[in-house]
């Protein structure tokens, strides 16, 4: 026994064991496998998704974009548009597919413009499903949508009550992020107040987006501040920008007015820096919340009502008995009644 | 605001007399003082102007109503504690206000549309309003057939509908079209984009062509239109302006100080907005149009062209010339449920 305690005293060299590399390992593989990603966008048209997109991870998605005319937008219903692309940082691999919405909002009558878009995540869902219970599961595809990222219009007052229908139908379906776009047409006062005005109709409606999860209590300062920070802005007001604009001699993605330039990148004009540190701290979490939390919700939905067809037959049956029981009693308490009474005239 | 009533005729008649007869004959007939009276006369009875704004909640329409006649003219201003709350239906609230400058003075009244375009079917969310407009035609038109007549008929006819687009930046919307169209034929649309402080300067040259493309391709006529252009003139001070349209503009009314002086403005952290700078945003433009220069040709053109349109097309129903069929209500009145006028 005196060994082990030696042992004990002395880890590095007699009782290390070495599971401790096991985070590294887990690191070199996932490295190697890539990571998946699937972001919804849903928005009305004209609120600078795609140029966001395209900010955000540094890459031009939609090279060749064709807007359509007014004419045609009337016909149209939502599309479901998705793209992939495969970027890679410092040889780590992200398969990132991006679901656009074309069409959402655009039609006089939106009633069920977004039908078509709780359809796709299920379907995905289902697929998934069906993967999972298959035979060969090496390789199945997470084509799930792990983040939606809701645009939401700043020339509002508020949420208006499609952004409200459409929220209340995803939000127990995918983690919704807010944001509210083209924020350089807001005053800092003005921004404060939308937002704050948004967080409460979304309390007000009872709509669950994602939370970002606390920092444990082990992580650094540093992170838990941010976390903070970053907790507190939702929800985000981001510009976007596809172009490139000199700045005191440096090449800043950037907006040019002729009252000034906005910067994409500045903590001070907006809160873009914010919304893709959260995204790219917490994609493993959004990961995990679609799986555990989403994807199960579904799951048992889906198992639930292929399963009802047999309980219902059962639960008829201890109906029937438990009528029959009671008419059994109701019998019995007439017999012994009628039993009385001839008693009684027997007497007399 | 011009205290002169624009005529679109050329130069006084007594210019033309002396080339043809000689000044020696005739001399200095005085046809110009009458140019004076009409003044004194307008100045003491004043002007009437009725201005419709539509457009979706949270364009700054009030704000911008409030700018252009720098005076709080708008609903909000006028409802104590207002609160923002999109409202179920389509409303029309109308305000009053008369405001004096120079002498002059002005009867302004402000149509408002809230919950147009708010909701998730906005299907037909035009018909209130072509419904109020036809009224005030209507109206008007049910006094002017009358026997004994007043000498002056209250003028609640749109003569100006601001029609507010938002700074998407790539077409028209459906509902904006079906609006426009609609509306077109019967009432003078003035299309502006709003908040466009979220445009650069080539996104709101390339919007504005797109705009004005989808706007011939439905057919859609907005003020100035070209057949009503009396002349040379005209024409060419509304061709500017019809490459111009719709204007671009930011409105406020907070005050900022730039380079010494007070401009209204949108301060922001990259710079200040300045609502008066035509390098900054075409406020100035839209001023100018709607009160400076073309005032009175709005209510001319609602006089001459809508509201005469509108009455052929009544009187032409009914078998006789001078009695009406009635109209689409049961008591003959209009709905007064609806309208608010403050005074």
């Amino acid at each position: 026994m005196s060994q082990s305690g030696e042992k004990g005293k002395f880890p590095e060299t007699a009782g290390y064991v070495g599971f401790a590399n096991l985070p590294n390992q887990v690191h070199r593989k996932s490295v190697k496998k890539g990571f998946e990603f699937t972001l919804m966008v849903v928005g009305e048209s004209g609120l600078g998704k795609s140029t966001l997109i395209n900010s955000l991870f540094l890459t031009d998605l939609y090279p060749e974009r064709y807007v359509p005319g007014a004419a045609e937008k009337i016909e149209r219903t939502v599309q479901i548009e998705a793209s992939t692309v495969e970027i890679e940082e410092r040889g780590v691999k992200l398969r990132l597919t991006v679901v656009d919405t074309p069409g959402y909002g655009d039609a006089i009558n939106s009633q069920d413009c977004f039908k078509t878009i709780i359809q796709y995540i299920d379907n995905q869902f289902e697929r998934y499903l069906h993967d999972e219970s298959g035979l060969n599961r090496r390789h199945i595809v997470d084509n799930r949508v792990h983040c939606c990222f809701y645009f939401i219009s700043p020339f509002g007052h508020g949420l208006k009550p499609l952004d409200v229908e459409f929220m209340k139908a995803i939000h127990s379906k995918v983690n919704i992020v807010p944001v509210i776009a083209k924020a350089d047409t807001l005053t800092l006062k003005e921004r404060d107040r939308l937002k704050r005005r948004i967080l409460d109709e979304i309390a007000e409606h009872g709509i669950k987006i994602y939370q970002l999860p606390d920092a444990d209590s082990d992580e650094d300062e540093e992170f838990k501040e941010q976390t903070r920070v970053l907790k507190a802005s939702i929800p985000f007001a981001v510009i976007g920008s596809n172009q490139l604009i000199e700045v005191k001699g440096k090449k800043i993605r950037g907006r040019l007015y002729p009252w000034g330039v906005v910067e994409v990148e500045n903590p001070e004009h907006n809160d873009f820096l914010k919304l893709r540190t959260m995204l790219v701290t917490h994609m493993q979490d959004l990961q995990e919340v679609t799986q555990d939390l989403h994807y199960e919700n579904f799951r048992s939905e889906r198992l639930k009502r292929s399963g009802r067809n047999v309980e219902e037959d059962v639960v008829d049956k201890d109906q029937i008995l438990l009528q029959k029981e009671a008419e059994l009693r109701r019998m019995q308490q007439m017999i012994a009644h009628m039993q009385a009474q001839m008693k009684m005239k027997e007497d007399e | 605001m011009t205290p002169l009533p624009y005529s679109p005729s050329g130069p006084p008649a007594a210019a033309s007399l002396r080339k043809t007869l000689g000044p020696d004959l005739f001399g200095y007939v005085g046809i110009e003082a009458v140019l004076d009276q009409m003044r004194r006369k307008t100045m003491k009875s004043g002007f009437e102007f009725n201005i419709m704004v539509v457009g979706q909640s949270g364009l700054g329409k009030s704000t911008l109503v409030d700018t252009l006649f720098k005076s709080k003219v708008s609903r909000k201003s006028c409802t104590p504690n207002y609160e923002e709350k999109i409202s179920k239906t389509v409303k029309l609230q109308s305000v009053s206000h008369v405001i004096e400058e120079k002498g002059v003075k002005l009867k302004l009244t402000v149509i408002d549309t809230p919950g147009f375009g708010d909701q998730i079917n906005n299907e037909n969310c035009w018909e209130p309003i072509v419904k109020h407009v036809n009224e005030q035609y209507e109206k008007y038109l049910k006094e002017e057939l009358h026997v004994t007549r007043k000498r002056r008929i209250p003028d609640t006819r749109i003569h100006c509908c601001v029609y507010f687009l938002p700074a998407t930046g790539h077409w028209l919307r459906p509902i904006d079209v079906e609006f426009m169209k609609r509306l077109g034929k019967i009432v003078s649309i003035v299309p502006v984009i709003a908040k466009a402080d979220t445009l650069t300067i080539e996104e709101r040259l390339e919007f504005k062509q797109r705009i004005r493309q989808d706007l011939l391709a439905n057919g859609i006529r907005v003020y100035p239109q070209e057949e009503y252009d009396e002349d040379a003139e005209d024409r060419i001070m509304n061709d500017r302006i019809r490459e111009s349209i719709p204007f671009a503009v930011v409105g406020t009314d907070k005050e900022h100080q730039v380079n010494g002086h007070k401009v209204l403005g949108r301060k922001t952290k990259w710079g200040i907005i300045e609502v008066e700078n035509v390098a900054h945003c075409e406020f100035a433009n839209l001023r100018d149009l709607l009160i400076r220069s073309h005032l009175q040709d709005l209510k001319d053109v609602t006089h001459n062209i809508h509201y005469e349109t509108y009455r052929v097309q009544r009187l032409n129903e009914s078998p006789h010339g001078s009695a009406l069929s009635p109209y689409p209500f049961q008591n003959g009145t209009t709905n007064n449920s609806d309208l608010e006028s403050h005074l």
